[in-house]
């Protein structure tokens, strides 16, 4: 049986400009996909294609085993919400959220019908005789998602969905997407810049910079094991240290950095090759005395924050080593650390915490 | 001092200043006009008594309604131009919209560099006077004009086509001066047009010819009713193109208004025409005004 959705090999040029390349991967039935990427990394170029706006210069779009090439935007079983929302200024919400299915000249009944459970379904029953210019952002919002929905597409493709909302707003509307997701069965393709966003919502990420599909996997994949520097740094904070293989030792790989750090890695390495070592700032423990630790030495503190749950602190080690930590608040030892107080301190992180990242 | 003025008054002098403008060469000549329609017409200079006065005898206001009995007497011979100027206005709007529109489109629609100069190349007829436009637009259209002079040349016809002196030249003309006053208005509301809302429309499942008609149309419907009313007033009164490129058959209610002021010299009769004429614009308009408060707001 053939994927329910299979991209192969799109790539699109604008002259020299290689806005796609050679982009391949399958979505089953259900999912909810993110397109991770910064600004210009081509995630809406190919968002673009699948909605049929844009014509891909090489490469097969199929969805549920149908070729999508000559296919007009009109007559995709794919709808989009858009960035910004689009909707029709001159028209009610009603009208909005009914006008493709007057496009497909549905019954009077069955349009009210459907119109009205796409209401309830959004949270906005009774509000259908209202203009658009007359709701609230978030309002806005769910009216897309229920105009999008309304032709009940095979695949719905949403561009930065959150995007326009205040933050308080996008943690709640994110959820809602989740669950309406969920509820109908839709496939999703959620395009964002976001990371946040693009972890809490999908199943699965597919990252992408300059045109190319980078890594594709789950969220907790992605940001345990990334699997370039690129995609480490943008998907969540990280601290880099500049490193040498240098021999394996017991359990561990013993890297020479400005101090020497332990490593685990499943596989083999090769001695004497430079490589970058990557580490996430909640795997870092900062205690104020030594503690004899793997992996530990003195540091000295540069800055810190207070965010509620925690504290952020950016410390500098032995050899000029700069890194950031996180400190829980919900750890006890943590909560007799005073940042105000303390100007040095120890650090220690685990072997397994260390992410290895091939320089290439 | 001077600065504190102009921050607190600043405003009023911005709306006042145009107010006071309008209201010296505008609102008083019209009212001068109603003025002199209402007044009797005599044979002297000015060739008809006020009937509104501030003379030595003080304020005086004696309104003559014989013009506009004279002109409901004989409402024959005023009705036919009466109907032939809004006939030929009506389709002078409507030939200006179904050449106007595409063209707003295209030029709203083209890149920025390429926008300016199509609206530049709009605005250039207005650079060269009226009236040398229309003895142009003789020079091609006359029996031994440009056209025929090609196409006999040509080959193509043996004796020349009657251009002039026909609804087609009175047409040209009209299209000619008033394209750009629909052109404009009609770019403005289409250049504000959002891709994006074409685009959902489309994944939505709307053809081309859906798409104009429930998104652009509506949306570019101010701009639409801006251009008509543009052309259409101006157009009604319109003297200088029928008289030129028009037939002796053409009457228009200008060229009656024309030939009450010179050649009879009865202003107040000419006055009395010119005001029915103002009332016949201003009901569309009053009109349009509505209809763009009820559909739009």
């Amino acid at each position: 049986m053939p994927p329910f959705i299979r991209i192969q090999n799109i790539s699109k040029k604008y002259g020299v400009l290689q806005a796609v390349d050679a982009v391949s991967f399958d979505l089953e039935k259900g999912e909810l996909f993110s397109l991770l990427g910064p600004s210009g990394c081509g995630k809406t170029t190919l968002l673009r294609i699948l909605a049929g706006f844009e014509v891909p210069t090489s490469g097969l779009v199929e969805i549920d085993g149908q070729n999508m090439a000559n296919v007009d935007p009109a007559d995709r079983p794919v709808n989009i919400m858009f960035q910004n929302y689009a909707l029709f200024p001159h028209m009610s919400v009603f009208n909005n959220i009914a006008y493709g299915l007057q496009r497909a000249s549905l019954a009077k009944n069955e349009i009210n019908h459907r119109v009205e459970d796409l209401l309830k379904l959004v949270h906005l029953t009774g509000m259908g005789e209202r203009k658009p210019a007359t709701l609230s952002g978030g309002q806005r919002q769910r009216v897309a998602l229920a105009r999008a929905l309304a032709r009940r597409p095979k695949l719905l493709l949403l561009d930065e969905p959150l995007a326009a909302l205040d933050k308080k707003l996008r943690s709640d509307t994110q959820f809602e997407l989740v669950n309406i997701q969920e509820k109908l069965g839709t496939t999703f393709i959620v395009v964002t810049h976001d990371q946040e966003e693009a972890m809490t919502l999908s199943t699965r990420i597919g990252v992408m910079n300059e045109g190319q599909l980078v890594q594709l996997a789950t969220p907790n994949e992605i940001y345990e094991n990334p699997k370039t520097r690129f995609i480490a740094d943008f998907v969540g904070d990280i601290s880099f240290v500049p490193a040498k293989i240098n021999r394996q030792d017991g359990d561990y790989w013993l890297m020479d950095a400005a101090v020497p750090i332990y490593a685990a890695c499943e596989h083999n390495l090769e001695a004497g090759k430079s490589i970058t070592l990557a580490i996430r700032p909640e795997k870092i423990t900062l205690t104020p005395e030594a503690s004899g630790k793997i992996n530990e030495f003195p540091v000295r503190i540069d800055d810190w924050a207070f965010y509620g749950a925690g504290t952020q602190y950016r410390v500098t080690g032995p050899g000029g080593i700069k890194l950031k930590l996180f400190q829980s608040h919900n750890q006890p030892s943590n909560a007799q650390l005073r940042p105000d107080q303390i100007e040095t301190g120890f650090i220690h992180f685990a072997p397994e915490s260390i992410i290895i990242l091939e320089d290439k | 001092m001077m600065r504190i003025f102009f921050q607190k008054y600043g405003f009023l002098l911005v709306i006042w200043l145009p107010v006071g403008w309008l209201s010296l060469f505008f609102m008083l000549p019209l009212i001068e006009m109603i003025n002199v329609s209402f007044s009797e017409a005599r044979r002297a200079v000015p060739p008809y008594n006020p009937a509104f006065q501030i003379g030595e005898k003080g304020i005086s206001f004696q309104p003559v309604f014989d013009n506009y009995l004279l002109i409901y007497d004989y409402w024959g011979d005023y009705l036919w131009p009466a109907v032939n100027s809004i006939r030929l206005a009506f389709f002078s709007t409507v030939w200006c919209l179904f050449f106007a529109y595409p063209m707003a489109w295209w030029i709203a629609r083209s890149k920025k560099p390429l926008q300016h100069i199509l609206l530049v190349l709009v605005l250039m007829p207005f650079w060269t006077s009226s009236l040398l436009r229309m003895y142009a637009l003789i020079g091609l259209l006359n029996p031994n004009g440009v056209i025929n002079d090609f196409l006999l040349w040509a080959g193509i016809i043996v004796t020349p086509i009657q251009m002039m002196q026909t609804d087609f030249s009175i047409y040209s003309g009209m299209l000619l001066t008033y394209l750009p006053l629909m052109i404009l208005p009609l770019y403005a509301s289409l250049v504000r047009l959002d891709n994006a809302l074409l685009e959902a429309a489309a994944d939505l499942g709307a053809k081309n010819w859906d798409i104009f008609r429930t998104i652009i149309l509506p949306l570019s419907l101010p701009g639409v009713i801006a251009g008509c009313l543009l052309v259409f007033i101006p157009a009604v009164g319109e003297f200088v193109i029928p008289a030129l490129l028009g037939g002796p058959e053409q009457l228009m209610l200008g060229k009656v208004i024309w030939t009450e002021f010179f050649r009879n010299r009865d202003w107040p009769v000419a006055a009395a025409i010119a005001i029915i004429l103002i009332a016949i614009i201003i009901l569309p308009v009053v009109y349009a005004r509505y209809q763009d408060k009820e559909g739009l707001s």
